[in-house]
C-alpha cells in the first residue's frame, strides 16, 4: 500500500510534464502601424545551390513587422548581394531602404550550419552590424529572432525581445494544455497538461520556472515547475483557494491570493512554499498582484472601494493607494520593465480592453479595439504588450505596441489560446 | 477494506493527473472505512477533503438504497445544492434558508461530515478577479451555515471562478446560472 502511494505522484509527474511537439504554427497579421518607419530591405540569405535555405529573413523580417517600426522594402529584381564587398548601394538607395540586410548560409560537416548576416547603413554606406553563427538544425528560429534583435537594438536603441519566450494555456475540447512558446508564437512546447483548467502561468525572472494555478486538485492550487526538467511542486495549497502567483524580482519570493484566513487576500511566500507572511488586510476582495520591477512595490487589484479597481501597496506591509480612478472595473495589472507603465484591462461601455497608464502622468491610453481583452503583460524591452481576446468565439493571443498603433496577432487554427505571460 | 481500497487509489490517481474525462463517479462507502483509507491517499500538500468525485472512472455504489441517504431523497431540501446569486451580489438571498437550514442540521447530526462550498462566476472579465468573486459567492454560504452552528472544520470555500460554467452560453440566462455556489460533501 505504501508503495503504490508513493508512486502515483511520479505517473502524474510523467502523463503532465512530457513535452509534446509542435503541430500547428500560429500565424501573424499586422493590422496598423507607425507614421515614421525605418525602411529596411531584407535579402533572402544566400547558399550554394541545393543547400537547405531556411527563410531567416522571413522570420527576422516578421520580428520586425510586429514591432510596428519598420517598413520594409521590395526586394525582388535586384542581385542579391552575399557580403558587404557586393553591395551596390546606390541601388538601395534608389528603392528608398535605410537599411540593408544581407547573409549566406554554408553547410558544414556534422548536420552543422554557419549563417553570416551584415547590416548595412545604405545612407552612410557603412556596416553597422556582422555575426557569424555555427548552428545546428534545430537552431535556425533562434537564429533568426538574434539576427532581428542585432537590427532593433542598432537601428531604434532599444534592445530586442524576439528571442524571448511566452507562455499561454491551450484549451481543446476538455484538455488543457500549459505551453512555452518563442515570442512570435512558433515552436510551441507543451510544459503541462492536464484535463482541469490552468490559469494565471507566470515565468520566474530568470525564465527557468514558471509558477501557474492548477485545478487538477479540485480546487485552485498554486504550482512552481522547473522548465528544464519538469518537476514541479506546490508552493500554495492552503485550505481554501490559491492563486495569482506573481513573482518578485529576485526569483526567491512570490506574491500569492489565499483564502485560507479571510477572503482573497495577499501574502507573501518563498519559491518553495516556506515563510508565509500576509500582505493585504480588511477583507474585502484583493487580487492579481504583480511586483514593480525594484521589488519595493506591489500592484493589485481590489474592491475595497466598491468597484474593481487598482492599487499599491509596499512590499513591506502598510495601506494600499488607489491608482485607477476613472470607470468602475479596472483589473489584471501588468508593470513595465522600466517601471513608468501599467498596463490593465479597462471595461468602458460593456468592452474589455487594454489602457496604457503612465504612472508619473496619470494619462492613459486604449491600445486595442476588442471588446474581450484580458491579461496583459509587457515584453521583455517595454516596447509591447501581450494579451489574450476573443475573435470569432475562439481565443487568440495578440502583441500592441505602446503607441497603439501596430496590433499582430498570433493565432493558431481551431484552438482556443488564453492566459498569455510575457516571459524573459 | 483492500476491495474497495483499489478502485478508490486508483479513481484518485486519474482525479490528481487531471486526465479527467467528465463522467461523475461516486464511490459510496457507509462503513466509513474507505473514506478514511482514501483519505489518507490523497496526495501531500493537498486538502484533506478533496474527495473522489470527478474522477474519469465509472463507480459501483457498494451497499444500500440511495434513497437511504437523505441528502439523495429529491423530497429532502438536503437534495438542493446550488445557491444562485445576482449581478454582481453576494447576498445569500431568503429563498435559499430552508434549504441552508437542512444542511446545517444534517452537518450538526454527523460531525465528521466534511463539505466543500464550490464558488463560481459568469466568464466575462479577468479570470483571477472572477476565481475572487467566486469565493466570496463560496464564503458567503459558508458564513450563513457558520451562523447555524456549522463548525469551520467541517467547511472548506473554495472557488473554481469561471473555470467550470453549468452553462457555457454566451448569454444571461447563462451567465445567472454560472454565478452560483454549490454545496458539495466531501464523500461525494
Amino acid at each position: 500500500m505504501l508503495r503504490a502511494v508513493l508512486l502515483f505522484p511520479l505517473l502524474c509527474l510523467a502523463l503532465l510534464s512530457a513535452s509534446f511537439s509542435a503541430r500547428a504554427a500560429m500565424e501573424i497579421q499586422v493590422i496598423g502601424g507607425a507614421a515614421n518607419k525605418i525602411a529596411v530591405a531584407m535579402v533572402p540569405f544566400q547558399a550554394a545551390p541545393g543547400q537547405p535555405v531556411p527563410a531567416l529573413d522571413e522570420i527576422a523580417g516578421n520580428d520586425l513587422d510586429r514591432s510596428g517600426q519598420f517598413r520594409r522594402v521590395d526586394v525582388s529584381g535586384t542581385p542579391p548581394p552575399r557580403a558587404p564587398a557586393q553591395v551596390n548601394y546606390s541601388i538601395w538607395r534608389s528603392k528608398g531602404a535605410d537599411a540593408l540586410v544581407i547573409g549566406q548560409v554554408t553547410t558544414l560537416p556534422g548536420g552543422r550550419y554557419e549563417v553570416r548576416f551584415y547590416l548595412l547603413d545604405v545612407i552612410k554606406q557603412a556596416q553597422l552590424a556582422g555575426y557569424s553563427y555555427t548552428i545546428s538544425a534545430s537552431q535556425w528560429r533562434a537564429t533568426a529572432h538574434q539576427i532581428a534583435d542585432i537590427i532593433y537594438e542598432k537601428l531604434t536603441g532599444t534592445r530586442g525581445a524576439f528571442s524571448s519566450r511566452i507562455a499561454y494555456v491551450q484549451k481543446q475540447g476538455k484538455r488543457y494544455e500549459l505551453r512555452v512558446a518563442d515570442a512570435d508564437g512558433q515552436n510551441p512546447r507543451t510544459v503541462m497538461r492536464s484535463g482541469e483548467s490552468v490559469i494565471s502561468p507566470r515565468f520566474s525572472p530568470d525564465g527557468a520556472r514558471i509558477a501557474y494555478v492548477s485545478f487538477e486538485d479540485k480546487k485552485p492550487v498554486v504550482y512552481v515547475q522547473s522548465l528544464q526538467n519538469g518537476s514541479r511542486r506546490k508552493v500554495a495549497a492552503f485550505k481554501g483557494s490559491n492563486s495569482a502567483p506573481a513573482w518578485a524580482p529576485d526569483g526567491r519570493r512570490l506574491a500569492v491570493v489565499l483564502t485560507r484566513d479571510d477572503a482573497s487576500q495577499i501574502y507573501l511566500i518563498n519559491a518553495d512554499g516556506s515563510g508565509l507572511t500576509r500582505l493585504t488586510r480588511g477583507g474585502n476582495l484583493d487580487t492579481e498582484p504583480v511586483f514593480a520591477p525594484d521589488g519595493q512595490t506591489i500592484y493589485f487589484t481590489s474592491d475595497r472601494g466598491g468597484s474593481a479597481q487598482i492599487y499599491r501597496v509596499a512590499a513591506s506591509g502598510g495601506d494600499p493607494r488607489r491608482v485607477t480612478f476613472s470607470g468602475s472595473y479596472n483589473v489584471s495589472p501588468a508593470i513595465s520593465p522600466d517601471g513608468r507603465y501599467l498596463a490593465y484591462i479597462s471595461r468602458e461601455e460593456g468592452r474589455f480592453s487594454v489602457v496604457l497608464h503612465e504612472l508619473a502622468s496619470g494619462q492613459t491610453r486604449v491600445l486595442t479595439d476588442t471588446a474581450r481583452d484580458e491579461s496583459p503583460s509587457f515584453a521583455p524591452n517595454g516596447q509591447a504588450v501581450l494579451y489574450a481576446t476573443v475573435q470569432g468565439g475562439r481565443g487568440i493571443l495578440g502583441t500592441a505596441s505602446l503607441d497603439g498603433k501596430t496590433r499582430a496577432r498570433l493565432s493558431e487554427s481551431g484552438v482556443d489560446a488564453r492566459e498569455p505571460a510575457w516571459g524573459p | 477494506m483492500n476491495k474497495i481500497f483499489w478502485p478508490v487509489l486508483f479513481a484518485l490517481t486519474l482525479s490528481a493527473c487531471g486526465t479527467t474525462g467528465g463522467t461523475q463517479a461516486t464511490v459510496e462507502d457507509r462503513t466509513g472505512g474507505s473514506t478514511t483509507a482514501a483519505t489518507t491517499a490523497t496526495p501531500a500538500g493537498g486538502t484533506e477533503s478533496t474527495g473522489v468525485s470527478g474522477a474519469g472512472v465509472t463507480g459501483t455504489a457498494l451497499a444500500g438504497d440511495a434513497s437511504a441517504d437523505p441528502r439523495k431523497n429529491p423530497a429532502s431540501p438536503l437534495s438542493k445544492r446550488s445557491v444562485f446569486f445576482d449581478f454582481d451580489s453576494f447576498v445569500v438571498k431568503d429563498e435559499y434558508r430552508p434549504m441552508l437550514e437542512a444542511h446545517a442540521g444534517y452537518l450538526l447530526s454527523k460531525r465528521d461530515a466534511r463539505v466543500i462550498l464550490q464558488g463560481n462566476a459568469d466568464e466575462r472579465g479577468s479570470r483571477e478577479y472572477n476565481l475572487a468573486l467566486g469565493q466570496k459567492r463560496a464564503e458567503a454560504v459558508r458564513k450563513a451555515l457558520a451562523v447555524l452552528g456549522v463548525s469551520d472544520a467541517q467547511m472548506e470555500a473554495i472557488s473554481f471562478g469561471e473555470e467550470k460554467p453549468r452553462n457555457e452560453a454566451d448569454t444571461e440566462a447563462a451567465y445567472a446560472e454560472n454565478r452560483r455556489t454549490d454545496v458539495v460533501y466531501g464523500d461525494e
